[in-house]
């Protein structure tokens, strides 16, 4: 089974370099409004997951989180993690110049 | 052709001709002063209509957001104690003074947003001034209250300040939803610090030149800056007694979070997957109401879908649909796109090139799943100096609810169409969403919109009619939607807190040692 969460080598990077700079970091998939359907990388510890947050992988060791229900209601999907040019909107950690953003594999991908 | 005279696209802001002057480099607005950031560190601010560099803007850090503090605690006492009388002129000054400038506010807007600047001189602008004069009136006629308790003991109930406040804007509207937050919060007695949303963090400093000479210094700071520092900085601080949030729905529960950790109230609003739902008898007669219903379900397209309350799932009764979809899609294929600062343009380009791409993977994401384009699909491409511009067609997917495209906010002019046999099943799918922010309900028959309206779970429900902002017209969300309302007087009872005197007008003692 393909493997729920996977990241592109820039994504990877990236979380290497926050790392460095801020300590372990989390994901937690975000929904709604302006910027919803991005990760947002917090610091471990900044929002402890709550019993209704699925685990799903992890990118580069940073574990990554989504509302179960959410989850549900996107049917369940595979997350590719990428790096977007731009500023981070949210509180999400991001470099100066790129932030996170989920892709999701479609079926031709 | 129509004969009608063309208006002239308005020229860019900062070159001639414009009524927006730019400068190279805008600080942070704090105290009634401008303010260079700590770091000295800089973002260029680009326009989405062409990817260009409008100017600079201050990229704060904490530090920055612990002087905008200083700044409004310094200033909340005097505030707080002014009477209501003296904020009620203030925020009528202010909006005096946004509507004198009207134009140049409205042509900031559109070019930092990319909204069509016709949508930002007839609504987002004249709408924020009206917010401003809205709290000024409402603050005039409050009262507190007396309760006899006995005839020697009464309660007395004041209204008081909550002090200073933190508030976070989302770049969907980035004027109107500032106002949303700050006119309530300062008819409330309150001074606020203002986060403006990183990709639209310029034209409300054009709004703090307007109002540095009326605003007392220090009763409104506004400080720039990435969310993860300057946001959070805000947002965590012990120094603020409430905070406000509009945005996505992790950050939501950060902010109510940080909150919890500093036991002080907020409030969020965290978007939406709103139903608009099209009964047959809206086909009963070939007339106006046919006309506003048609227009209603484009209504999706309104600056460019980077709505909260986007009418983004269109439910349509199975037996009009083939008849009412060929006369919505005729509407949509004649939307203009272009320039936001051409006055004929109807939709402009989304607002960065991250939500861009965002739109066009869940448009990908709803072929995947079997979802049919009926229209739109694809970038646009408009040449010129558009060509490097974030513009997107307007695009109709008809599936199912179950579908992803149905499910999550996609925030770009993207509408997920589908049918139903009966009232029963439209409500079904109208509620099947984790969001509960708006909805529309259009329909001749007066008793199915008002059942349909009281059963659907959104905090708002359009009933023939979208996207209409008064203030005055309670605002906010059901479900995952948020907590709190907006744009009612209510929300004075979000920016204050109650004072009880308890007095006892009995000179004997009660007689218990």
């Amino acid at each position: 089974m393909a493997a729920r969460v996977t990241a592109t080598s820039q994504a990877v990077e990236a979380v290497h370099r926050l790392v460095a700079k801020h300590g372990p970091v989390v994901f937690h998939q975000s929904g709604g409004c302006c910027d919803g359907s991005s990760p947002i990388c917090l610091p471990e510890g900044e929002m402890p997951p709550g019993p209704n947050d699925v685990l799903l992988g992890d990118v580069a060791g940073a574990s990554f989180y989504v509302d179960s229900e959410q989850y549900a209601r996107w049917r369940s999907p595979s997350f590719l993690i990428d790096l977007s040019p731009g500023p981070a909107e949210g509180f999400s950690l991001s470099l100066p110049d790129a932030h996170f953003v989920t892709r999701t594999p479609t079926a031709q991908a | 052709m129509a004969t009608v005279e063309k208006q002239a696209t308005f020229a860019t802001p900062g070159q001639p001709g414009s009524p927006v002057e730019v400068k190279a480099r805008y600080e942070n607005f704090i105290g009634g002063h401008w303010v260079a950031p700590i770091d000295g560190e800089y973002r260029e601010n680009l326009t989405p209509a062409t990817g260009q560099a409008i100017c600079e803007v201050a990229h704060s850090g904490p530090g920055d957001i612990e002087l905008a503090l200083d700044a409004a605690h310094a200033a909340r006492d005097a505030w707080g104690e002014a009477s209501a009388t003296e904020r009620s002129k203030v925020l009528n000054a202010v909006a005096d003074a946004i509507e004198e400038n009207l134009e140049m506010l409205a042509v900031a807007e559109s070019w930092e947003n990319g909204k069509p600047v016709r949508e930002t001189i007839a609504a987002d602008v004249p709408l924020a001034a009206d917010h401003f004069r809205y709290f000024a009136s409402v603050i005039r006629g409050e009262e507190g209250s007396i309760t006899e308790l006995d005839k020697d003991t009464i309660a007395y109930h004041f209204r008081e300040p909550l002090g200073v406040v933190g508030q976070i804007i989302p770049f969907n509207f980035p004027l109107l939803m500032a106002a949303w937050k700050i006119a309530p919060a300062l008819a409330g007695g309150n001074c606020t610090v203002v986060k403006p949303a990183s990709p639209t963090p310029w034209s409300i400093l054009k709004f703090a030149e307007l109002v540095a000479d009326i605003v007392p210094e220090g009763v409104l700071n506004i400080v720039n800056g990435p969310g993860a520092e300057t946001g959070r900085a805000l947002a965590s601080s012990k120094r603020i007694a409430k905070v406000a949030f509009t945005g996505e729905t992790v950050t939501g529960r950060l902010i109510m979070g940080y909150a919890a950790q500093n036991l002080i109230p907020s409030t969020t609003e965290l978007g939406g997957k709103s139903p608009n739902i099209f009964f047959a008898d809206v086909m009963a007669q070939d007339d106006a109401f046919l006309d506003k219903a048609v227009e209603g379900l484009v209504l999706y397209a309104f600056n460019k879908g980077e709505v909260c309350t986007c009418p983004s799932r269109a439910l349509i009764e199975a037996s009009i649909y083939d008849e009412f979809m060929a006369r919505v899609l005729a509407r949509i294929e004649a939307i203009k796109q272009g320039n936001p600062l051409d006055p004929s343009t109807m939709i402009g380009p989304q607002v960065s090139k991250a939500q861009l791409e965002k739109v066009e993977s869940y448009v990908e994401i709803g072929r995947d799943e079997g979802a049919e384009v009926l229209i739109g699909g694809e970038r646009s491409n408009l040449g010129g100096e558009l060509a490097d511009g974030y513009y997107y067609k307007p695009t109709a997917l008809k599936g199912t609810n179950d579908m992803r495209v149905f499910q999550e906010e996609i925030f770009g002019p993207v509408v997920a169409v589908t049918t139903f046999k009966d009232e029963r099943e439209a409500l079904q799918i109208a509620n099947d969403t984790m969001y509960g922010l708006g909805a529309g309900v259009w329909s001749r028959d007066g008793s199915r919109a008002f059942r349909m309206g009281r059963a659907i779970k959104a905090g708002r429900v359009w009933t023939n009619c979208y996207h209409l902002y008064p203030a005055g017209a309670a605002f906010g969300g059901y479900k995952s939607s948020g907590v709190g309302r907006e744009t009612h007087k209510m929300m004075l009872d979000h920016y204050t807190q109650t004072k009880n005197l308890l007095v006892s007008y009995d000179p004997k003692p009660l007689g218990f040692f």
